[in-house]
């Protein structure tokens, strides 16, 4: 009696079901590779803001128009260019008489139209934020000898927040973006 | 030769698939955690832009999307084929935005509503205009936390 043995359970159709599961789950789901470039908006006011100083040494002034064209300090540019002209405007020092006198005091100002392509508005934006953080990254680097490449994984609850600090008031990263005119509209 | 033929025609001994439900398994528990449900239809054309200067969103549970674009062709007849927004499932104004981001801040905890970030997917071709509409509206929201989702671009950098 003891000895008799127990049928086996067919166990072929297991792998079935768990093909379909493995199907559902592929087509209900999606793989989250979100990544994106971050922005705070100022809040709202019903006072529109003062307009930007063009004029002033310290405001670097980028527009583009309805027909995606880059306009740098009145000056048609590439946007090939645009983010060594930033950094070296940001990074002047006093030394060209037309552009800033520290990184402290340096705003870039940018302003699109209501036609320009949402693809070139994120193409200017993305060199100009890419001018400051490669900024910040190189002063990363010189202050802690090499150890920590990037200025956001310097850790803000290790002795490194100190160094993230005086990084943040030595390039405070001014980025000030206007509402876009309304030439080029549809 | 004959002997050859011989042996074939012997039955070969069944390969036991018993392991297999395990390797399905596997796979079903890695699709299970790596990733997340699909919560909306998304009805506009997304085509996203590339940048380098991106981060990754950690914090998912802050996180409501907005997407922008022309409609879809199947949707075209419809609502045409200028630039729309999509909150949730259907197709809005940029005056509803502010109802949006109510009920979206509504469903989050308490102490974590103000610190809301908007996930703007935003196709190539729109333009500016509808973006800009969007951003004022979210501002007088209260939500002033955005971020432009883009694809990481792989050319190397300039």
């Amino acid at each position: 009696m003891a000895s008799r043995k127990l049928p086996e359970i067919n166990a072929s159709t297991m792998a079935d079901i768990a093909f379909l599961l493995l199907v559902f789950f592929l087509v209900t789901t999606e793989i989250d590779i979100d990544e994106g470039i971050n922005v705070s908006l100022p809040p709202w006011t019903d006072v529109p803001p003062p307009p930007v100083e063009s004029q002033d040494r310290n405001t670097l002034q980028v527009l583009i128009n309805s027909r995606n064209q880059l306009l740098v300090e009145e000056e048609l540019a590439d946007i090939k260019d645009l983010r060594k002209l930033a950094r070296d405007f940001v990074m002047n020092n006093g030394r060209n008489p037309e552009w800033s006198d520290s990184p402290q005091k340096a705003v870039i100002s940018f302003k699109g139209d209501v036609g320009t392509s949402y693809d070139m508005y994120i193409q200017v934006y993305n060199e100009l934020r890419g001018a400051y953080n490669d900024l910040r990254n190189e002063m990363t680097r010189q202050k802690t000898s090499g150890r920590v490449a990037r200025y956001v994984d310097l850790d803000p609850t290790t002795r490194d927040s100190l160094i993230r600090e005086e990084i943040k008031i030595a390039i405070p990263a001014r980025l000030s973006e206007a509402e876009p005119t309304k030439l080029g509209g549809k | 030769m004959l002997g050859h033929f011989k042996r074939s025609k012997k039955a070969t001994p069944a390969i036991s698939t018993a392991s297999l439900p395990d390797i399905v398994f596997i796979l079903l528990f890695f699709f299970m955690v790596a990733t997340r449900m699909r919560e909306t239809e998304v009805k506009v054309k997304q085509s996203l832009p590339k940048a380098t200067e991106m981060e990754k969103l950690e914090k998912k549970d802050l996180l409501s999307y907005i997407y922008i674009g022309a409609p879809a062709e199947s949707y075209q007849k419809e609502f045409g084929s200028a630039p729309r927004l999509q909150l949730n499932d259907r197709l809005a104004t940029p005056e509803e935005v502010i109802d949006f981001i109510a009920t979206e801040k509504a469903k989050m905890r308490p102490e974590l509503q103000n610190a809301i970030i908007i996930g703007i997917k935003c196709d190539k071709d729109a333009d500016l205009g509808i973006l800009s509409d969007v951003k004022t509206e979210l501002r007088k929201a209260n939500a002033l936390k955005i971020t432009y989702i883009t694809v990481k671009d792989s050319r190397p950098t300039r």
